[in-house]
C-alpha cells in the first residue's frame, strides 16, 4: 500500500460520488424516512414494563443494518462498474497496489457512511427521542464499523458477479440471511441451536449485539469491544480474500 | 540498445480458441511500432499480452528488459484500452489528476495531458457528457499523464476527425524522438505509412514485420493496402509464416 495513491483513490471516488447528487440525498434522506416510519408504525405500542420501547428496539439495530446493506449495494455495482467499463484493467497495470483499490472503497464509503449514520440517528435522537443507555457517538461509531463491513463484503461478492443482475441478486444471498438470524426478528437465544450456530458465525449478529450493548448499558462492556473486534476481524479477512480474487491477468 | 518488446513463440488462448498462434517479433526503442490487422486478428489480445494482464498459453514477453506484467513495468508503462477505460462520472480534469497521481505526477502535468490531446476546452467537463471521441482523447490523456517510457495505445485514433488524427500522430512523433517507444494498433491502412514499423497480425499469426518501405519494396507496390493483400494471399498459398 502507497499512501499517496489510497489518498488519491480514496478521492476519486469521493469525487464520483460528489457528483452523483441524487445518490447523495438518496444516503442521506432514506433513512430518516424509514425511521419515521418505525416510528409511527409503534407509536400506540404501549412499552412492556422495565423493558425499552419497541421503536427504542427496532430504530437501534436499523441505525446499524442501513449502512451496511446500502454501503453493500453501492459498493457491489461500483467494483462492478469498474470491471465492465476497463477502469479495473487499467489500474492494475498502473503502480496501484489491489490494497490501494479496496481500502480506497473502504475509506471513502466509511466516511459516506459516517454521515449517513449521522443524520439517521441525529434525527432517531432529536425528533424522535430515541432513548439508549450508552452514548449516541458510540451508537455512530459502531454503525460506521457495520457500513465498512457492507463495504467489504461487497467487494468480495463483486469478484463473483460478471453483470449486475448477478450482483444485486447477492442481496438476497448474503444480506437477507444475516438480518433474519440478527436478534432483530427473534432473539438469537431463542432460536434452534443450529439457527444459533448460522447466526454466531454472520458477522451482523456480532454488529447488532455490539449497538444493543450500547442500548442496555450507560458504559462501554466488554461484550460490546469483542463484538466490534470481531466486526473488524471479519472486515479484515472479506478484504483480504477480496484481495486474492482481484486478478491482474485475466483469460 | 536491446528491444523495448521481445516476444518469443507467444501462445494465447480466450475462450477455448487459439488468439495468438506463435508470435515472435521484437518492437525497437524511441519509434513508432504500427499494430496493423483486421478485426479479430488479435492485435487487443497481443497488447494485452505486452501489458501483463493477458494469461498466456506458452511463450515469453519480455519488456524494457522485465516480464510482461512485473510490478517494476507499472511506472513505465502506459496502457490505453480500445474502449475508453475513464470514470465517466468524473471531469476530464479529474480522470487526468487520478491517473497523475497514481504515477506521482502532479496537476500541471495532468492539465499538460489534457491540452496535449486537444481537450483543454473541455476540461471541466464530466466525461459522460462527452462526444465518443473526445470519450477517447480522454482516455489517451491518462495513459500518457504519466509521461511512461512504453506507450501501448489500442485504437488511439478510431473516431478522430482528420485534422486531430494528424495532430496527434504528429505528438505521437514528437513522443518517439524524445526516446518514448509507442507500440499503437490500427485496422487503417493510411495510417500504417505513418508508422517507423509494421507488424501485421492475422489470425493470430505475424505475417509481416519489417518498416512500410521494405514491405512496399517486398510487395512490389507503392500503396500499403496493396502490399498487404499481397502478402497475406502469399501467406495463404504457402501456408508460412513471412516473418
Amino acid at each position: 500500500m502507497n499512501p499517496r495513491i489510497l489518498a488519491a483513490t480514496t478521492g476519486r471516488i469521493l469525487r464520483q460520488l460528489r457528483h452523483d447528487r441524487r445518490t447523495i440525498a438518496l444516503l442521506v434522506v432514506v433513512p430518516s424516512v424509514l425511521l419515521t416510519l418505525v416510528y409511527f408504525m409503534y407509536a400506540d405500542q404501549p412499552a412492556p414494563p422495565g423493558q425499552p420501547s419497541a421503536f427504542d428496539r427496532i430504530a437501534l439495530v436499523m441505525l446499524g443494518i442501513f449502512p451496511f446493506v446500502i454501503m453493500f449495494l453501492v459498493t457491489s455495482i461500483a467494483m462492478l462498474r469498474e470491471r465492465t467499463s476497463g477502469t479495473l484493467e487499467r489500474l492494475l497495470t498502473t503502480p496501484l497496489g489491489k490494497l490501494d483499490l479496496l481500502f480506497g472503497y473502504g475509506i471513502a464509503f466509511g466516511l459516506a457512511a459516517a454521515v449517513q449514520a449521522a443524520v439517521a440517528a441525529g434525527v432517531a435522537y432529536w425528533i424522535f427521542d430515541l432513548d439508549t443507555a450508552g452514548n449516541s457517538g458510540l451508537v455512530i461509531g459502531i454503525a460506521v464499523v457495520d457500513a465498512v463491513l457492507g463495504v467489504a463484503l461487497g467487494l468480495f461478492c463483486s469478484a463473483f458477479a460478471r453483470t449486475e443482475f448477478q450482483a444485486v441478486q447477492f442481496l438476497p444471498v448474503v444480506v437477507v440471511p444475516q438480518l433474519l438470524l440478527c436478534g432483530l426478528f427473534v432473539a438469537r437465544d431463542q432460536m434452534a441451536g443450529w439457527l444459533q450456530a448460522l447466526s454466531d458465525a454472520f458477522p451482523l449478529s456480532y454488529a447488532i449485539e455490539a449497538l444493543q450493548e450500547v442500548g442496555a448499558n450507560a458504559e462501554p462492556t466488554g461484550r460490546m469491544w469483542r463484538d466490534v473486534v470481531v466486526v473488524l476481524g471479519a472486515v479484515v479477512l472479506a478484504l483480504v480474500l477480496a484481495a486474492a480474487t482481484l486478478r491482474r491477468r485475466s483469460g | 540498445m536491446d528491444d523495448a518488446i521481445a516476444v518469443r513463440d507467444l501462445l494465447v488462448d480466450r475462450g477455448g480458441r487459439r488468439v495468438l498462434n506463435g508470435i515472435s517479433c521484437t518492437v525497437p526503442r524511441g519509434a513508432v511500432t504500427g499494430l496493423l490487422g483486421p478485426s479479430g486478428s488479435g492485435k487487443t489480445t497481443f497488447m494485452r499480452a505486452v501489458v501483463g494482464v493477458q494469461v498466456v498459453t506458452g511463450g515469453t514477453v519480455t519488456v524494457l528488459g522485465q516480464p510482461a506484467g512485473s510490478p517494476a513495468l507499472r511506472h513505465k508503462v502506459g496502457y490505453l484500452t480500445q474502449a475508453p477505460s475513464v470514470y465517466a462520472d468524473l471531469t476530464v480534469r479529474e480522470n487526468a489528476r487520478y491517473f497523475a497521481a497514481l504515477h506521482g505526477r502532479g496537476r500541471a502535468e495532468a492539465d499538460q495531458a489534457i491540452s496535449d490531446v486537444g481537450l483543454a476546452q473541455a476540461a471541466t467537463q464530466l466525461v459522460g457528457t462527452l462526444s465518443g471521441g473526445q470519450r477517447s482523447r480522454a482516455s489517451l490523456a491518462c495513459a500518457l499523464v504519466g509521461e511512461p517510457e512504453l506507450v501501448i495505445l489500442d485504437e488511439p485514433t478510431v473516431g478522430q476527425d482528420p485534422v486531430l488524427r494528424a495532430d496527434l500522430w504528429a505528438r505521437f512523433h514528437a513522443m518517439a524522438a524524445a526516446g518514448t517507444t509507442l507500440l499503437v494498433s490500427s485496422h487503417v491502412m493510411d495510417e500504417a505509412a505513418r508508422c517507423d514499423r509494421l507488424l501485421l497480425i492475422r489470425e493470430g499469426r505475424l505475417i509481416a514485420d519489417d518498416s512500410p518501405a521494405a514491405i512496399r519494396a517486398a510487395a512490389g507496390v507503392d500503396d500499403l493496402d496493396e502490399a498487404f493483400l499481397r502478402l497475406i494471399r502469399a501467406g495463404a498459398t504457402s501456408g508460412g509464416n513471412a516473418s
